[in-house]
């Protein structure tokens, strides 16, 4: 089912002259409103002025995610406080997380985005959806929550964890839409089966899934375990949330980006080109209509190339292709994102611990692991085996309030962790995604 | 009244004891009295050596991480409660004991029994009140 007919299937000419339309007003936004901004367009030589086709786009210069850690927290931020009426956080490459707000009128739209998502996989107002994302500072949670109230249907605000309770909640209430991490798809999924409740004896059609990236085998998997369609979501809080781009559950393949807030660009992560259409490359978003946090031409580090062909389902948006890997190190571990460089720098709080560590990351089940090893210096080393534990668990503790997830810290001998010329390779990641 | 004990980190791995003990029989220094305390992940070998400071250098060249701790040794009858009236001494002071261990000499009639302090100088004096007999290191690494 398509939610807004008019958008959504709306001939490309007219989408372009809207997306210009609203690209020109952005741009001229945030030069008057974001020093950042200004200063970097001033630097290129730009004004708002020189965008006078879409193609004027590849003049303005990149946002990363080093630029949010810059102005920390709501230095990039658009509208004054009086308007912001929410704000949510993402990992930063360091110890302090990516803060964005949202005015009255981004909620809404935001609300409006992931109603078209929820209704692209086929939700609609009698669909019981079971919201097991996490609510709080995570999109992920109240993302989905408004949409889904957007939509009419009925919200059970779960949350994450307690996987018995929501088997039984999921039962008793006769939940039909389930959202959360793939891999809690399927750790929900065994502990059905751990638990002898046939998928048959719930009501569940459809599930959505992001976050984190999956493989078409995991979608199997889930599809075969919990006898649904499973469709997949993208979207980062930078941007807006989840609500970026959606599979539709006709043809699962391909992710519809909503061209008419977000204009799509890949480009080449190495040289900042942007690459002939089809290519595979870096994913780059501008935000067009958002009021407290617009973005411009953010760098999401996502791998994936453009479909343009049309797609079964009626909608004209171009497609992006499932996001096949990353441009950075970072890694995404139980749907939240980690950087080595978070982990480095709560490492080196912490005295006496050499710069020597290394994460490893495996999936036992369907739920991501990671441990971290440290070398022992003899800085650190005791003759007490209470004192060494008592450090891993001081490291692990301190690293689960940084990361928003839980690790693993274990000690090992000095000199173990493999030394390389250059860049260090600090992540191991055995998951077989 | 000190006896000098190394300790060494040791990952639960394979080969990871051997190479010590490689290490030091090659050096030709004899280990004097040993325990091995270990958790899940790793664990810490103590080592009293008739050559200590040789040793620790050794093992730090070949990538070790080696401490260095001062442990007491002491001489407990090797008869039923011969522990037993030693600790009472120390719990009487509110002495606590980090950690121990034993070893019992080939000829003699007493134990020797190795015992790690955080406060060390008050266990001293409480033992000696004891009557306890407390080893020199010498005798130790002589042992």
């Amino acid at each position: 089912m398509i939610w807004n007919e008019e958008y959504e299937t709306m001939p490309r000419e007219a989408l372009e002259s809207i997306q210009l339309k609203r690209l020109q007003q952005v741009v001229t936004r945030v030069y008057q409103n974001v020093e950042p901004y200004r200063k970097k367009m001033d630097e290129a030589g730009i004004k708002p002025e020189d965008i006078r086709e879409l193609r004027d786009i590849e003049k303005l210069p990149f946002t990363v995610k080093d630029d949010l850690r810059d102005n920390y927290p709501f230095g990039m931020f658009a509208v004054g406080l009086e308007k912001v009426v929410r704000v949510h956080a993402s990992s930063g490459t360091t110890g302090k997380p990516t803060v964005v707000g949202y005015t009255k009128k981004d909620i809404e739209t935001w609300a409006e985005l992931m109603a078209r998502t929820l209704a692209a996989a086929g939700v609609n107002s009698g669909d019981v959806v079971h919201n097991a994302y996490g609510y709080g500072l995570f999109t992920g949670g109240l993302g989905f929550h408004y949409g889904a109230e957007r939509l009419g249907a009925t919200v059970i605000p779960i949350s994450g964890g307690n996987t018995k309770r929501q088997i039984m909640i999921m039962r008793d209430f006769g939940s039909t839409v389930l959202t959360c991490t793939p891999s809690y798809a399927l750790n929900i999924a065994e502990v059905l089966y751990d638990s002898g409740i046939d998928p048959k004896d719930l009501n569940l059609k459809v599930g959505i899934f992001g976050a984190e990236p999956w493989s078409p085998k995991m979608r199997e998997e889930i599809e075969k375990k919990l006898g649904i369609d499973a469709v997949d979501i993208y979207g980062l809080s930078e941007i807006i949330g989840p609500g970026v781009s959606v599979e539709c559950v006709e043809k699962k393949e391909g992710l519809h980006v909503f061209e008419d807030h977000f204009i799509p660009e890949i480009i080449d992560p190495e040289t900042g080109e942007v690459l002939p259409y089809g290519e595979k490359g870096e994913l780059v978003f501008t935000t067009l209509t958002k009021e407290a946090f617009p973005v411009i031409r953010y760098r999401t580090r996502d791998i994936t190339r453009l479909i343009a062909e049309p797609c079964i389902c009626g909608r004209t948006f171009y497609r992006m292709e499932k996001v096949s890997g990353r441009s950075d190190d970072m890694l995404i571990i139980r749907g939240v994102n980690v950087f080595p460089s978070q982990i480095e720098h709560v490492l080196m709080s912490v005295e006496g611990v050499e710069p020597h560590y290394q994460i490893i990351v495996d999936r036992q089940g369907a739920l991501d692991m990671m441990e971290v090893q440290v070398e022992v210096s003899e800085e650190i080393f005791s003759d007490e085996i209470k004192v060494l534990e008592g450090l891993a668990k001081r490291i692990e503790q301190d690293l689960k309030e940084t990361l928003a997830v839980s690790c693993k810290v274990k000690l090992v001998e000095p000199r173990t962790i493999q030394r390389s010329e250059g860049k260090a390779k600090r992540v191991i990641d055995k998951r077989k995604i | 009244m000190k006896v000098e004990q190394i300790s060494i980190f040791l990952e639960n791995k394979y080969g990871r004891l051997a190479e010590v003990t490689r290490i030091l029989s090659e050096a030709g220094i004899n280990i004097r009295a040993l325990s091995l305390a270990d958790t899940a992940d790793f664990g810490i070998l103590r080592l009293i050596l008739d050559r200590t400071e040789e040793a620790k250098q050794l093992l730090k060249e070949k990538g070790f991480t080696v401490g260095k701790t001062e442990v007491i040794a002491v001489e407990v009858p090797d008869r039923p409660g011969g522990l037993a009236g030693i600790l009472n001494a120390l719990e009487g002071e509110g002495i606590n004991v980090e950690y121990m261990y034993a070893f019992v000499q080939r000829s003699g009639e007493n134990a020797i029994i190795i015992f790690r302090f955080d406060e060390l100088e008050k266990a001293i004096s409480a033992l000696q009140k004891a009557g306890v007999r407390i080893l020199r290191g010498e005798e130790v690494y002589a042992l």
